[in-house]
């Protein structure tokens, strides 16, 4: 009964030379590398002949797809950055305070002074003097609500306001929370992306994890060091009017307004309001530069509605002064000499050429909405990848060959048909890595020598029943039908087991654990397909060539 | 001429102290246990937090040295240990420092590792700081508790899986196979104080894939030679299968560890720990499908009726002889 049907066999040898083809690229690494990359440029930025020849360094009709090398075997950084998702709160609330008392402002006959009380972050406290009018300044408060936007939350408020006695307060709703958060991510996956792109990098990975983490991975970037220096700054660039200067920290600024240190000057420190004219959000572009005397200093430009606000702010307060700050530090606080129409500036300040390219790419990508608390950072320099790649190769390069030399001894003929099956296998495992995209680590090569060894097993099953079945007297084609026949059961249970262990490990692992998941897993799919299929198409060929009077296992 | 590793028909009968091979992996599991709740593991970053560095310079390593330079930065408990491998370059001199998770500090604080450098530059110019990796106490907490739940889930899934494909019996005995498994690895790991860290979890998870693969075979033969030997006494039914199936796992195990053992001498001391886990694993994975989960098949006994319908009541039920 050892007929295969002619599709049958086409399929089998199709599938092995397309996973074999889908491998090859990885066998001539850096080739291809420079061809992918020559490829993005060229799409991206236009050809050069240097770029033509890079790319014509591998034929276009073959397939290009690499095996990702993890950080452990490239050298790169990674950080696990959580983003303070509440920051976001009480800026909110911050802004909201002017609103609040320009709509409470009408309605002073009934709620008499409206004061602002000092409060937590994510809340806004205000105290009118005539607790009577409570209901109508509620009412007045409430009519600033707006609908929240979201999947979930639709038609929810997105602030709550509550009284008790002669203080109103005012806090976001949680499903506005909840919205919140998910802009916040939103928002800070996209900067952190831009701003990584803007420096210019192979392959990043920015991934969003859990509800408020998120993972970066560089490689080819020096140190993690690095990577947060471009990453790690929130960026916050404001417009503050300033209300005062002085050389205490602890000084009393008054509600609403807040006092922040001087960036150059040591020990000086100005109050400033704390509800910022014009933000960095309204700029659209910043550009590295130079001031009248030549120092380094960043342009800017803003955004029609930035520019209107800006221009209105600086035509009512000729010869005050205003602060422009970036994350809670004062850069500089000029004094505004003539209303400023055209939405444009300049940021001067001590910097050196390098920072003041840095803050321009920082303010062009835009301000992270919440500040950055790192949680996990790892560096691993290019050498170290390197020779862990190469230990690897020889790892598995021994291990291959002794495996395969061991086979060939235990089962003669069968024992290399065997082989043949695993060399086809370790070729479909790459294949099929290449093919999804995924990344090799350290423990995935661990993991693709696993597969060497257990991939063996399989045949290893059919091989023994087809043993015990020429012992018990059947002939050579019966013999091998049987084998197959019994071993079948086993073979799928003790694969299904492993499958099921390395599924989970993917679902529940991270990072170099994930990757030894996928290797094993897409060990188990090709041993299985190699064992069940490959081998027995080559036995059934073999066998219908010499037609064997007795067979020797 | 064939390599046997195991010549054929072999009548080994490994049953007959059945009970002394279950005591022995009991009291095994005692002391790994003991040796667990006692001395603990010697858990990595990842499960601890802090930082570790690994430096590489030309010049030898004078551990008191590099003790002496980073101690004056006051950051607790510093652990510096110089590598050996056979992999590395004769002048190649390779260390790892471990600094603990510093008090109060979520995030990770870049000035601390670049003090660390600077200090070692100081006594080794030509020192180069090859990885750093730094976790915080708040990450490495809910890695151990993943991890744990990966195990966890990991059994409960094959628990499952081999109760529907087999029987309850057989499930718990794979079960308890693959508890004895990972109750030796993590015993061996504390008894050594080998480095655990999450590659560790990964080998331990590939432990259980690679002790049931294991099982499940001598299962699977289990289940057909019952159908096929109604009248024998479970304990020699359990026998014949073993030794049916003696030869695939020896050739298994041996190439198995063929390549792993490859993989512990060439492939760099990186993975080293989670190679030597899986190694470990291999050969008590392969211990615990005949002297655990068989044996534990055989207290619990199994039911005989495989190839009945359901209908107990039929009086021409023949297969079920002893219950």
């Amino acid at each position: 009964m050892l007929q295969i049907d002619l599709w049958k066999r086409v399929v089998i040898w199709a599938l092995c030379a397309l996973g074999l083809l889908l491998a090859v690229p990885n066998a001539f690494y850096s080739k291809v590398e420079g061809h992918n990359d020559a490829i993005a440029e060229i799409e991206l930025s236009g050809t050069s002949p240097e770029r033509e020849a890079m790319a014509a360094q591998w034929p276009g009709f073959l397939p290009s797809g690499l095996v990702n090398l993890g950080l452990d075997l490239r050298g790169g950084a990674h950080l696990l950055a959580e983003v303070a998702v509440e920051d976001v709160y009480s800026a909110r609330m911050k802004a909201f305070w002017p609103e609040v008392r320009d709509a409470l402002r009408p309605e002073r006959s009934t709620i008499g002074t409206i004061r602002l009380q000092p409060s937590a972050g994510d809340e806004l406290k205000v105290r009118i003097s005539e607790p009577d009018g409570m209901t109508r300044a509620m009412e007045v408060v409430r009519g600033l609500a707006q609908q929240v936007v979201s999947l979930s939350g639709v038609g929810a408020s997105d602030i709550e306001v509550s009284a008790d006695g002669s203080v109103l307060t005012v806090r976001l709703s949680e499903a506005e929370k909840r919205a919140t958060d998910e802009r916040t991510m939103q928002q800070s996956l996209e900067i952190i992306r831009r701003r990584i792109d803007e420096v210019g990098t192979r392959e990043p990975t920015i991934q969003r994890q859990g509800t408020d983490r998120i993972l970066i991975q560089v490689p080819g970037i020096g140190s993690a060091a690095e990577l947060k220096a471009i990453i790690g700054t929130t960026a916050q660039l404001t417009f503050q009017p300033v209300l005062g200067r002085g050389s205490d920290p602890d000084a009393n600024a008054g509600i609403g307004n807040e006092i922040l240190p001087s960036l150059d000057e040591e020990g000086a420190y100005y109050t400033l309001e704390s509800a910022p004219v014009v933000t960095g959000e309204e700029l659209v572009d910043a550009q590295p530069a130079f001031d009248q005397n030549g120092r380094p200093a960043v342009n800017f430009r803003f955004n029609p509605t930035g520019a209107r606000k800006f221009g209105d702010y600086t035509a009512e307060n000729i010869g005050n002064p205003f602060a422009i700050v970036l994350d809670s530090e004062v850069i500089s606080a000029p004094v505004i000499q003539s209303h400023i129409p055209g939405g444009s500036g300049i940021i001067t300040g001590n910097f050196t050429v390098e920072e003041s390219t840095n803050l321009a790419v920082l303010l062009r990508a835009g301000a992270l909405p919440a500040g950055l608390d790192f949680l996990e950072e790892r560096t691993i320099g290019p050498e170290l990848g390197a020779d862990s790649i190469k230990a690897g190769q020889v790892a598995c390069i021994v291990a291959f060959t002794a495996v395969l030399i061991f086979m060939f001894l235990s089962y003669g003929t069968f024992g290399l048909f065997a082989n043949i099956a695993l060399i086809i296998n370790v070729g479909l495992i790459f294949g099929l890595l290449s093919m999804v995209g995924a990344t090799l680590t350290l423990p995935g090569i661990a993991g693709i020598v696993l597969t060497i060894g257990m991939a063996v097993d399989a045949n290893v099953l059919v091989f023994e029943r087809i043993r015990e079945e020429i012992k018990s007297g059947k002939g050579p084609a019966r013999a091998i039908d049987l084998g197959y026949e019994k071993a079948l059961s086993a073979i799928i249970d003790a694969n299904i087991t492993t499958f099921i262990t390395a599924v989970i490990l993917f679902v529940m692992g991270s990072g170099p654990v994930r990757g030894f998941a996928i290797t094993l897993g897409l060990g188990i799919l090709t041993s299985v397909f190699t064992a069940i299929f490959v081998t027995r198409l080559i036995i059934v060929m073999w066998f219908e060539r010499k037609r064997p009077k007795e067979l020797e296992v | 001429m064939r390599l046997r590793l195991v010549k054929q028909d072999t009548k080994f009968d490994f049953f007959s102290r059945w009970k002394m091979w279950l005591g022995i992996s009991l009291v095994m599991m005692i002391v790994g246990f003991a040796s667990f709740m006692y001395q603990g593991l010697n858990y990595g970053i990842d499960f601890k937090g802090g930082t570790t560095i690994r430096s590489e310079s030309t010049t030898p390593i004078d551990v008191g040295a590099y003790r002496d330079a980073i101690s004056p930065l006051e950051l607790g408990e510093i652990t510096i240990s110089e590598v050996f491998d056979p992999t590395f370059a004769a002048d190649q001199h390779v260390a790892m420092i471990r600094i603990q998770a510093q008090e109060g500090q979520e995030a990770v604080k870049s000035d601390i590792i670049a003090q660390v450098q600077v200090a070692l530059q100081a006594i080794a110019p030509d020192i180069k700081f090859v990885s750093v990796e730094s976790v915080g106490p708040k990450v490495s907490g809910e890695l151990i508790q993943t991890a744990a739940i990966a195990v966890v889930l990991a059994i409960a899934a094959v628990l499952i899986y081999i109760w529907l494909r087999f029987e309850w019996q057989f499930a718990l005995g794979a079960v308890a196979a693959l508890v004895h498994d990972i109750i030796l690895t993590i015993g061996i790991f504390s008894e050594l104080q080998i480095k655990f860290d999450l590659a560790i979890i990964a080998a331990l998870l590939t432990i259980v894939g690679y002790s049931l693969n294991d099982t499940v075979v001598v299962f699977d033969r289990v289940r057909e030679n019952l159908r096929k030997y109604k009248k024998k006494p479970l304990n020699e039914v359990l026998n014949i299968s073993i030794n049916e199936t003696l030869s695939r796992t020896f050739m298994t195990s041996v190439t198995t560890l063929l390549a792993l053992i490859a993989l512990f001498v060439l492939g760099g001391d990186v993975i080293r720990g989670f190679v030597f886990a899986m190694i470990w694993g291999v050969i008590v994975g392969t211990y615990s499908s005949v002297f655990v989960a068989s044996a534990i098949l055989l207290y619990l006994g199994v039911k005989r009726d495989w190839t009945n319908k359901p209908d107990a009541n039929a009086g021409t039920q023949f297969a079920n002889i002893d219950a």
